[in-house]
């Protein structure tokens, strides 16, 4: 086991609903992603899977635990040394729409997230953009977000979270709400990146097929606990908890799998 | 034909907005049976919750005019009726759950009296109080719900009391637009059980509206997979999910199915999903179809039994006179 990327250890939070009522989201959850790993974060809503990736991303302090990036324990950093530390860790959130400054264009939202506005920059937010499949970059500069299909959008979101070079990307919810035929679209983009930069993952998703497809380990997050961990093979094809195994039991089944993809190959031919 | 109890017959509706006028749906069939369980399946924009909305009445009148087809409910022509002959119609024979039950239930109106209040319309006053407390029992509340508010319950909860509501004039059919969408799997499959149990019990017809090809397979018959305001295939669930003819729904299927390729990526829908700005006179799929051939940009094939009868779809290469096709799209569309 080489060192981990991130390093969740014995993270708590406890939010206040009213003066005497506590949610306690997340209770002693330990985590961990190595360098190049994917790891799904799966789990009902309510079941502290965001609040954890919050935690994760530097932006909510845990009342008790650590999270260690690369080996620096974020929430006992200097505001300044947290912002420097958090660039090899980039978010990507469920709504591209919301994540986006509706009165800026594509160019804009890179090159603030490149931290420099000269023509090298510029040079680079085409790079990213031809990245991510919005070919050619050089069309897409000055797209404002309402210009972009809703698979377009997440793709911005993706070419801005690379902007960095992150060595890990949380993606919380990245491909709900998108149609099946773009949520391929977004994975084999995310898939492309892995390859191309060895990039890591915690993918936050209550979509086990998701998870099954793409990960290489998968955590099982019930009421701010993490149930059941491990490859992902095993987890979902022979789970120990009964949650794991009452979520996978949930998941409408479609018949014959077989069938369609048969029906595919007769249609090439 | 009479034993039908939504019967929807070459309905064309546009909507107009800012002088723009975009046609959402495109000359639709589509029917459902009495009792029986209808799935209809399309990506956003692919015009089905439209068409569940016309079913009800419920396009604004306003942006959205009826070009052309016809709409009959319990064999009433319902096509052109006016608000308050909808009035009539709604509740019973026909009813309609939404995808996102907080935003249906008024937020400071406890539910009971929301249940209370659509049922007053078709019950007796003194028989109301029981009857609320009977289909709390049917959608398996515990009755000290009804004195709940909506934001008390949690989301699996308020879809049961907007089913409460749905059912409490007893529909004939009933119309469930994306119902799961926002809910958690586990949820989800509570809330398809009780759907089945709730269609048996009522001997009410359903068309459920989804684009979780998952769930239409589990919950439905027959199903009708839509694409850019058109119906390209439909047919029995069974024959339609095993032997999918249109590469449309070869694709969704795929995908759904998150097939990989040899390269180890998934299998998708190339482009994107369609504009309506952009009208074709050909088949909307075109574009991102990987077997498209020359007639599908200027015409769209029509309908095409397969399997025996059990399934239909709209595809040239579907079609047995396909070689004579392009001669066919010199002529007019058929």
């Amino acid at each position: 086991m080489t060192a981990s990327l991130l390093e969740i250890a014995d993270v708590s939070k406890t939010f206040k609903r009213t003066r005497t009522e506590e949610v306690r989201a997340v209770r002693g959850v330990s985590l961990s992603v190595a360098a190049g790993e994917t790891v799904a974060l799966v789990g009902e809503s309510g079941s502290g899977k965001s609040t954890l990736g919050r935690i994760a991303l530097g932006l909510l302090r845990p009342d008790s635990g650590r999270v260690l990036l690369d080996g620096q324990s974020l929430y006992e950093l200097g505001s300044r040394e947290l912002r420097r530390a958090r660039t090899c860790m980039q978010p990507v959130f469920q709504d591209a729409a919301a994540a986006l400054n509706p009165r800026k264009t594509a160019r804009d939202h890179l090159l603030q997230a490149l931290g420099a506005r000269d023509a090298a920059a510029v040079r680079r937010a085409v790079e990213l953009l031809d990245s991510v499949g919005l070919q050619p970059g050089s069309e897409y500069l000055p797209r404002f977000p309402h210009e972009l299909s809703g698979g377009q959008r997440q793709r911005l979101t993706v070419a801005r979270a690379l902007a960095p070079r992150p060595r890990l990307i949380i993606a919380d919810e990245p491909l709900s709400g998108a149609d099946v035929s773009i949520r391929g679209q977004i994975l084999n983009l995310l898939l492309d990146i892995k390859r191309a930069s060895g990039i890591a993952y915690l993918l936050i998703t209550h979509d086990i097929s998701v998870a099954r497809a793409f990960s290489d380990r998968v955590a099982v997050m019930m009421r701010g606990e993490i149930v059941e961990t491990g490859p992902v093979g095993e987890v979902l094809t022979s789970p120990r908890h009964d949650y794991t195994r009452r979520l996978l039991a949930a998941v409408p089944a479609l018949p014959s799998q077989r069938a369609a993809a048969e029906v595919a190959a007769r249609a090439d031919r | 034909m009479s034993a039908n109890i939504l019967e929807i017959t070459g309905l064309t509706l546009d909507y107009t907005a800012r002088g723009r006028t975009l046609r959402a749906l495109d000359a639709v069939s589509l029917s459902v049976g009495a009792g029986e369980a209808v799935g209809l399946v399309g990506e956003s924009g692919s015009g089905k919750s439209t068409l569940a909305r016309a079913a009800l009445g419920l396009t604004p009148a306003k942006t959205s005019h009826i070009a052309a087809g016809e709409i009959r409910i319990a064999g009433r022509d319902v096509t052109h009726f006016s608000e308050d002959e909808w009035a009539e119609m709604r509740g019973d024979p026909v009813a309609i759950v939404f995808q996102d039950p907080l935003s249906y239930l008024n937020p400071v109106m406890r539910v009971g009296a929301q249940i209370a209040e659509s049922v007053a319309r078709h019950t007796p006053s003194l028989a109301v109080a029981p009857r609320v407390k009977e289909l709390l029992e049917l959608v398996k509340l515990p009755a000290a719900c009804a004195a709940s508010y909506p934001h008390e319950l949690s989301g699996g909860m308020r879809q049961r009391v907007l089913l409460a509501i749905a059912i409490g004039c007893r529909p004939r059919l009933l119309i469930a637009d994306e119902p799961t969408t926002a809910l958690d799997v586990t949820t989800q499959a509570e809330i398809l059980a009780l759907l089945a149990e709730l269609r048996r019990q009522l001997d009410m017809a359903m068309l459920l509206i989804s684009h979780d090809l998952g769930i239409v397979a589990q919950a439905c018959e027959r199903i009708y997979v839509m694409y850019a305001g058109r119906t390209i295939e439909w047919g029995s669930a069974a024959a339609v999910f095993e032997t999918p003819a249109h590469p449309y729904t070869v694709g969704l299927l795929r995908a759904a199915h998150a097939d990989r390729d040899s390269d180890g990526h998934f299998v998708t829908i190339g482009g994107d999903p369609p504009n309506l700005a952009i009208t074709t006179p050909g088949c909307p799929f075109a574009p991102r179809c990987a077997h498209a051939l020359p007639q599908c940009a200027t015409s769209m094939p029509g309908p095409v039994t397969m399997g025996g009868g059990l399934q239909t779809v709209r595809c040239w290469r579907c079609r047995p006179d396909a070689s004579h096709a392009a001669a066919d799209a010199a002529g007019q569309a058929p």
